[in-house]
């Protein structure tokens, strides 16, 4: 019984994963741009959240939504002004730009809240649980992998169901072309990291309620969250949630045969999938 | 009647040849004029130089984009500790080990890794260095997750102290120091003297056409994933070594230390970007420029690191070939040419 238990914790522990994900598939599927900040972005709208939640007093999820508009218009602007100067054939640049990013956040984290781990406080709603037969689930675990799916959902929404959505299916398949049809590639692409940062937001509440954070941790974040993409075959939303789990039940069941195997074993099972299938579980067309 | 010859030379490398050599010399006499603290700053430079001429070979030549280089620092100065303290092999000796067990680190990273395109590659020698650091962690005879340090009696016994202690009479750690920075000015005088070596051949020649257009390059038959498993493999080794013998200064070892994609690669990666990515003189000068910003700022700590992250930004942005491209594209300076020139016949550059 204590195995079911634990493969279950893994599983709601793989939605926290994909929502990490998401945001990385969003931005890479649109713009083949890999962020290497990442991680370091869902630290950096976890502390925005902890400032909003202990200055004010307010709920988190509320903070979550007042956060939600600040880090679009950051991840607009980011991409608007720096990253759009680096896409182009050569990977070099985005790679760079973003690898330097990613440590001048981490750095400017550090200065700016020290390296104390902290924690966003939900009261009440962190220990509660509810009860199935004799297997407890935590609320806020069982919170996050219902997000998960929700965010994939809309996101899966909006690409087949708006306009907005097809500006990005056309601009990923081909920008020159689509510009000719009147869409601006830049802006949408500045449009598709914002939204990529309301993803960012939702990891960001999520992973600051769960477990402490510091500056230190986003890198490992972006990780897990590559692991999930790549697991799942690039391109598929659905395929990075089941990416996800793996990580996450890999994860947990290394850590119930010893506490030190836990990360250790979400590697191991995305390098056996890798010698596996290379392309990832379900992989899209060509790519 | 007159013929073609074929040549990479220039006046101005053959200048700068003849200051080299007696740049060299002058560091190698170096520990009897300068006090103990400059031979290990000079050690420090030496030994980055070394580690940013491999990822620049990697990155730059072969476009093999590693955050994971780390791995094989670590690996070599744990294969080092390992040999020094399980087999009681002399340190000095022990340095080859750390060469040879990054190589063998290397085959299966490279296996995996090589499954990723670009970005994702990445991410992906990031992961397998990960993968390294905590399986190390797990390593208890050589301290596991907390570290371990070089035995004292094989520090005190290694090959060549003793020589250069009555040599340069110096106590016997000044006697340490001055042996790690000859063998880390040796490897580094190695590393880019065979860099240049290997971009004047035919492999070298492989290596730029693979990077320009690979599908062109295949076109004309260079086989371009072997071009990436040697690429890959020779870096590993030189980091490798690199990794060995920083530790066999430094003396103590710990996991974390080893595998600090900061330390190890993200320095690395500014040094190169800041001097200039893809030629053999921009980290040369990437070096240079990072240890003066390192001693001016290093009192500033987590600061420092953000200024030398922004520094990196504004280059790739602005400057992509960094300080040496816009140098060279100003005046078309090559201190390390590779390009091929013909020379003599009737059309040579004196007739026309």
């Amino acid at each position: 019984m204590i195995w079911v238990d634990t493969i279950i914790q893994g599983i709601l522990l793989g939605g926290l994963y994909a929502l990490f994900a998401a945001g990385l598939s969003l931005v890479f599927g649109i713009m083949r741009l890999v962020n290497l900040a990442h991680g370091d972005l869902i630290i950096l709208a976890s502390y925005l959240i902890l400032i909003l939640v202990t200055a004010t007093g307010m709920n988190p999820f509320v903070a979550a939504i007042v956060a939600a508009p600040v880090l679009f218009a950051l991840g607009w602007l980011l991409q608007r002004f720096v990253l759009n100067r680096t896409l182009g054939d050569d990977i070099l640049p985005p790679l760079l730009v973003t690898f330097g990013l990613s440590i001048v956040l981490q750095n400017a984290l550090l200065e700016g809240f020290s390296a104390d781990s902290q924690r966003i406080s939900l009261g009440a709603l962190e220990t509660a649980s509810v009860s199935v037969g004799s297997l407890s689930f935590g609320v806020i675990p069982l919170l996050t992998f219902a997000s998960a799916i929700g965010v994939i959902l809309g996101l899966n929404q909006l690409f087949y169901r708006t306009g907005i959505g097809r500006a990005f299916r056309a601009t990923s398949d081909d920008a020159t072309t689509a510009s000719l049809m009147g869409i601006r590639p830049n802006r949408v692409f500045a449009t598709a990291t914002g939204i990529a940062m309301i993803v960012v937001t939702i990891s960001a509440l999520y992973l600051g309620t769960r477990a402490n954070f510091d500056p230190s941790i986003g890198p490992a974040r972006l990780i897990y969250a590559f692991e999930a993409v790549i697991i799942g075959g690039l391109g598929s939303l659905w395929g990075t949630l089941a990416g996800g789990v793996i990580i996450g039940v890999a994860q947990t069941l290394g850590a119930a045969i010893n506490p030190e195997w836990q990360i250790l074993a979400g590697h191991v099972a995305f390098l056996v999938v890798l010698l596996v299938r290379p392309r990832g579980l379900f992989p899209r067309g060509n790519d | 009647m007159s013929t073609y010859t074929v040549t990479t030379r220039t006046p101005a490398s053959t200048v700068f040849g003849l200051c080299a050599v007696i740049v060299t010399g002058l560091l190698v006499v170096a520990p009897a004029i300068v006090g103990r603290g400059m031979i290990q700053d000079l050690f420090f430079i030496l030994t980055m130089l070394t580690l940013a001429q491999f990822w620049n070979l990697l990155a730059g030549y072969g476009g093999l984009v590693s955050v994971g280089q780390q791995a094989f620092v670590g690996m070599g100065a744990y294969a080092l500790f390992g040999a020094v303290i399980l087999l009681g092999l002399d340190p000095v000796a022990a340095i080859l080990v750390s060469g040879i067990a990054a190589l063998i680190l290397a085959v299966p990273t490279a296996y995996f890794a090589f499954r990723l395109q670009g970005a994702y590659f990445a991410i992906g020698t990031w992961v397998i260095a990960e993968v390294t650091r905590l399986s190390i962690a797990q390593w208890k005879a050589v301290g596991g997750g907390t570290g371990t340090s070089l035995p004292r009696s094989a520090m005190r016994e290694m090959w060549g102290v003793e020589a250069i202690e009555t040599l340069l009479g110096v106590r016997s750690s000044a006697a340490r120091d001055i042996l790690a920075y000859w063998l880390a000015l040796a490897l580094a005088v190695a590393t880019i003297a065979g860099i240049y070596w290997l971009l004047r051949t035919k492999r070298g020649l492989a290596l730029a056409a693979v990077r320009d257009n690979a599908e062109a390059a295949k076109s004309v038959g260079v086989d371009a994933s072997r071009m990436k498993w040697i690429v890959f493999l020779v870096s590993a080794f030189g980091t490798g070594l690199a990794g060995g013998l920083i530790y066999l200064q430094k003396a103590r070892i710990s996991p974390d230390a080893a595998f600090s994609v900061t330390d190890w690669t993200a320095y690395v990666i500014f040094i190169v970007v800041i001097g200039g990515i893809g030629t053999i003189e921009g980290p040369i000068i990437g070096v240079l420029i990072f240890f003066l910003l390192q001693s001016l700022l290093a009192d500033f700590g987590s600061w420092y690191l953000m200024i030398l992250g922004l520094i990196g930004i504004a280059i790739m942005l602005f400057a992509p070939r960094g300080l040496w491209g816009l140098l060279s594209e100003r005046t078309g300076l090559h201190l390390f040419p590779i390009r091929r020139r013909l020379t003599g016949g009737r059309f040579s550059d004196k007739e026309t």
